[in-house]
Parts: structure tokens; C-alpha cells; sequence
């Protein structure tokens, strides 16, 4: 307890991503329902543009890409709203621990409730797609790579729509426009490994792009969250 | 001089109450001259015929549109660091012009596409940041107007321009290794492979479009302010 009542960075991180993976881990239908809704909507894509193989091994990355785009935005809203509606948000930014640190723990208990099982599942459905084993590791790699920035820009817009009318919608006109270099660079990876060259340039994009999310989103996050509690 | 004299919302109205009819008198003239230029002066292009002459529109308004995201984002940032309500009402009443030169270079491209490329719309690397770019813009004004406490959407969208500003030259890039139709610049800072009649008529339609903007966001800020300070006692006083 004495390093908690000092308040630090590990401290802050490790408490919130506890918190909220606990809470998470005890209702896990919201997670549930993001993998379904991920699973769901890739499986619609052959049904709306027909079952050919070759055309559905060529769109698979980018469909694949899209639809974990919209299941990571799916659970935004949720990342600080209700913590902000009971008034813990609050509490928590008047706790000792820096800001920046439970923030990142949130950030990262939110990439585990939903990025990961999207990542995980991914080879699942590239098979579907009938994508190759390199290209569908690849696939797999990238995700793994990029939903955690899709957290992190995510969390930075669900931070400034706290409170907000018309959340939802506000939600997907502010993220998804930032999304966009993530959505090219990941499924490119996939594209270039499928066309018969290295993956590695959109990778090593996709990990530098992390490094700087990482880096300067969190503290943005603490801005907005500041604002909003004013 | 002492600049933070403007920077109080009351005096600042009548600075840009004065203000605005100049430059929207500049902007009037400059359009006259450089329509002229382009549409009388400027020859025919070799290649593209008289359908090139929308340049004078697409150009100006493409370069505008990037730019007045600039301005918006400084705007921000002074307003973020100097809690200044002026830097938040400005940013503001810059945005919807912004939105408007977006949409206008998208929409003169299109036209000027379809002749030339043959269709209205590719997924070319500026036409699509240009159109993410115009996301922006809509997602700023739905921030900025999406609280009940004004300041408040001050602030968050000033923040979100700042998340933009940083993301525009990735979104650019990103999009510029994804897919590349459109033709290079072909105005750089080492010179030009331009006619001079074409340039001048461009740069004329720039600078009328620029000084349009800043009339039409110091007319937009004025209602911002009276709407923003109806009851203090100055303006219930006009």
C-alpha cells in the first residue's frame, strides 16, 4: 500500500488496468459481443459480393481490416463514459498516481478486451477468405501490431466526446478519419506479402506509427480528460 | 503597440467590424483580376485545351483549404496555452471556411477529372487525404458545437485540431505510398514549369481567396462573440 499512497506510473497503470480488466473479466459480455460483431460483419462480405475464391482471397486483408476498424470503435464509447457518468473518473484524477499512468492502464486493458481477441480470431477468419498461411500470419501480425493504436487514437476521442450530444456518431466522425493511415498500412502488409513482396516496410510503418502513439496520445488523453472534467 | 489590447472579445469586435469590408473589397478586386488573367490572358494549354483554366478555382482552393487547417490548428494552440477565449472563437469561425475550400477543390476536381481522366473520382493519394481532410473539418464544428458549455467545446475541438495537425502529413503520406494518379506539384519553391500568365492568374485567385477568408472568418467571429457575450453590458449596449 505505501507505493500506491505515493502514486506513481506502474502503480497507476497496474491499478487501472486491474480495475478494468477485473470488471471486464466479470462481464464479459460486452467483450462477446465485440468478437461477434467482428466475426458477423466479416461473414457478410462473401455474402454480398459473391462466394469467388479469387476475389475474396484478394479483398480478404481489407475487409478483414475494416471490420476490426469498426469492432475496436464499437467499444469506445465505453472506455471512460460510465467511469465519467458515476463520477469515478473523477475520483481517480484525484488520486496520487500521475495521470498519465491509469490512463495507459485503461488504454491497455482495452487493447486485451478487444484488440487481442480480434487479433487472435483473425487467421479464423482469413481461412474463410482462403488467404494463404504466410499472408494469414502476416494478417495476424499486423493486427497485432495495429489495434493497439487504434486503442490509443480511440481512447483520445472517446476522452473529448465525454458528455457530448450525440456521442455515437460525433464518436465515428472524429476516429475514423484518424484511423485511416492504420487501415492502409496494416492491410497493405497483408496485400504485399499475398503479391509476392515484404511485408516488412508496412510493418516496421505500423510499429514506428505505435512508438509515436504511444509516446504522445496518452498525455492527449490526460488533456482531454482534464477538459472534460472542469 | 500593445497587442493583448485585442485580444478582449468587446474590442475585438470593432476591430474586425472594421476590418472586414476592406479585405472582402480586396478579395472582390483580386477575383476580378485574376479571372481576367485566367479566362482572357492565360493561353489555351497545349494538352488539356480550355478544360485546365479550372486550376484558377481548383488550385487556390485546394492550397486554402490546407491552409486555413494551419491557421485553425495555431489558433488552437494559442488558445489551449494562453486560455484565451478570442484564439477558441477565431479557430471556430475559421472552421466552416475551411470545410467550404474542401469541398470546392474536391468538387472543381471532379469536374475537371472527368474530361481529363475520364471519370469523376479515383482513389488517388491528394483526392483522398483531401476528402479525409474534409472529415476533419465536419468532425472540429460537430465537436465544437456538441456541449452545452461553450468553452468546453472550445477546448476539445482545439485539442482535436492539434491530434489532426499531427496526423494530416501521416494521412498524406500514407495515402501517397497507398495509391498515386494525380500529377505532381507543378509549382515549387525552386521555380515553376508554369506559364507566366497561367501562374499569375493563380496566384491572384490565391491571394483573392485568401483575403476572403480572413473576411469571411472576422464576420463569422463577430456573431460568435455577440452570441457569446449577449449579456455583458457592451453588448447589450449596441
Amino acid at each position: 500500500m505505501t507505493t500506491m499512497a505515493l502514486g506513481s506510473w506502474p502503480g497507476g497503470f497496474a491499478w487501472a488496468f486491474s480495475r478494468d480488466f477485473r470488471l471486464a473479466w466479470r462481464n464479459p459480455g460486452e467483450t462477446v459481443l465485440v468478437v461477434a460483431f467482428f466475426v458477423l460483419v466479416a461473414s457478410l462480405f462473401p455474402l454480398g459480393v459473391g462466394a469467388d475464391m479469387r476475389l475474396l482471397e484478394r479483398i480478404g486483408p481489407g475487409v478483414i481490416w475494416v471490420c476490426a476498424l469498426l469492432a475496436a470503435f464499437l467499444s469506445l464509447p465505453a472506455m471512460f463514459s460510465s467511469d465519467y457518468m458515476d463520477g469515478s473518473l473523477e475520483q481517480m484524477a484525484l488520486s496520487s498516481h500521475p495521470m498519465v499512468g491509469w490512463v495507459s492502464g485503461k488504454i491497455a486493458a482495452h487493447w486485451i478486451m478487444t484488440g487481442l481477441p480480434l487479433t487472435v480470431l483473425s487467421p479464423l477468419l482469413a481461412l474463410q477468405y482462403g488467404l494463404e498461411p504466410d499472408t494469414l500470419l502476416v494478417l495476424a501480425a499486423a493486427l497485432a501490431i495495429g489495434t493497439p493504436v487504434l486503442s490509443l487514437l480511440g481512447a483520445a476521442c472517446s476522452a473529448l466526446t465525454l458528455g457530448a450530444r450525440g456521442g455515437g456518431m460525433l464518436l465515428a466522425l472524429l476516429a475514423l478519419p484518424l484511423f485511416v493511415p492504420i487501415l492502409i498500412f496494416g492491410a497493405g502488409a497483408a496485400q504485399a506479402q499475398a503479391s509476392g513482396l515484404s511485408p516488412s516496410p508496412h510493418l516496421s510503418l505500423l510499429a514506428a506509427g505505435l512508438i509515436v502513439a504511444a509516446m504522445g496520445l496518452p498525455a492527449a488523453v490526460c488533456l482531454a480528460i482534464r477538459i472534460a472534467l472542469d | 503597440m500593445n497587442w493583448s489590447y485585442f485580444s478582449s472579445p468587446s474590442t475585438f469586435y470593432r476591430l474586425a467590424g472594421w476590418l472586414s469590408p476592406w479585405f472582402f473589397a480586396l478579395a472582390a478586386i483580386l477575383t476580378a483580376v485574376g479571372l481576367y488573367y485566367g479566362f482572357v490572358v492565360a493561353p489555351t494549354d497545349a494538352q488539356q485545351g480550355e478544360v485546365y483554366r479550372v486550376i484558377f478555382i481548383h488550385v487556390p482552393a485546394a492550397w486554402m483549404s490546407m491552409f486555413i487547417y494551419f491557421v485553425m490548428a495555431a489558433y488552437s494552440a494559442a488558445s489551449l496555452t494562453f486560455n484565451t477565449r478570442l484564439g477558441a472563437m477565431m479557430a471556430r469561425a475559421l472552421a466552416p471556411t475551411g470545410a467550404l475550400f474542401t469541398f470546392v477543390a474536391l468538387w472543381t476536381g471532379a469536374f475537371w477529372g472527368r474530361p481529363t481522366w475520364g471519370t469523376y473520382w479515383a482513389w488517388d493519394a491528394r483526392m483522398t487525404s483531401e476528402l479525409v481532410l474534409l472529415f476533419l473539418y465536419f468532425g472540429f464544428i460537430a465537436l465544437a458545437n456538441a456541449f452545452e458549455d461553450p468553452r468546453r467545446g472550445d477546448r476539445a475541438a482545439a485539442l482535436l485540431a492539434l491530434i489532426g495537425l499531427v496526423n494530416l502529413p501521416i494521412i498524406y503520406f500514407s495515402v501517397h505510398w497507398w495509391n498515386t494518379l494525380h500529377q505532381g506539384s507543378t509549382v515549387k519553391l525552386t521555380g515553376t514549369s508554369m506559364h507566366v500568365a497561367m501562374l499569375t492568374g493563380m496566384l491572384l485567385m490565391a491571394f483573392a481567396f485568401w483575403m476572403y477568408s480572413i473576411g469571411a472568418a472576422l464576420t463569422r467571429v463577430r456573431s460568435i462573440i455577440l452570441e457569446r457575450e449577449r449579456r455583458a453590458r457592451w453588448a447589450r449596449s449596441l
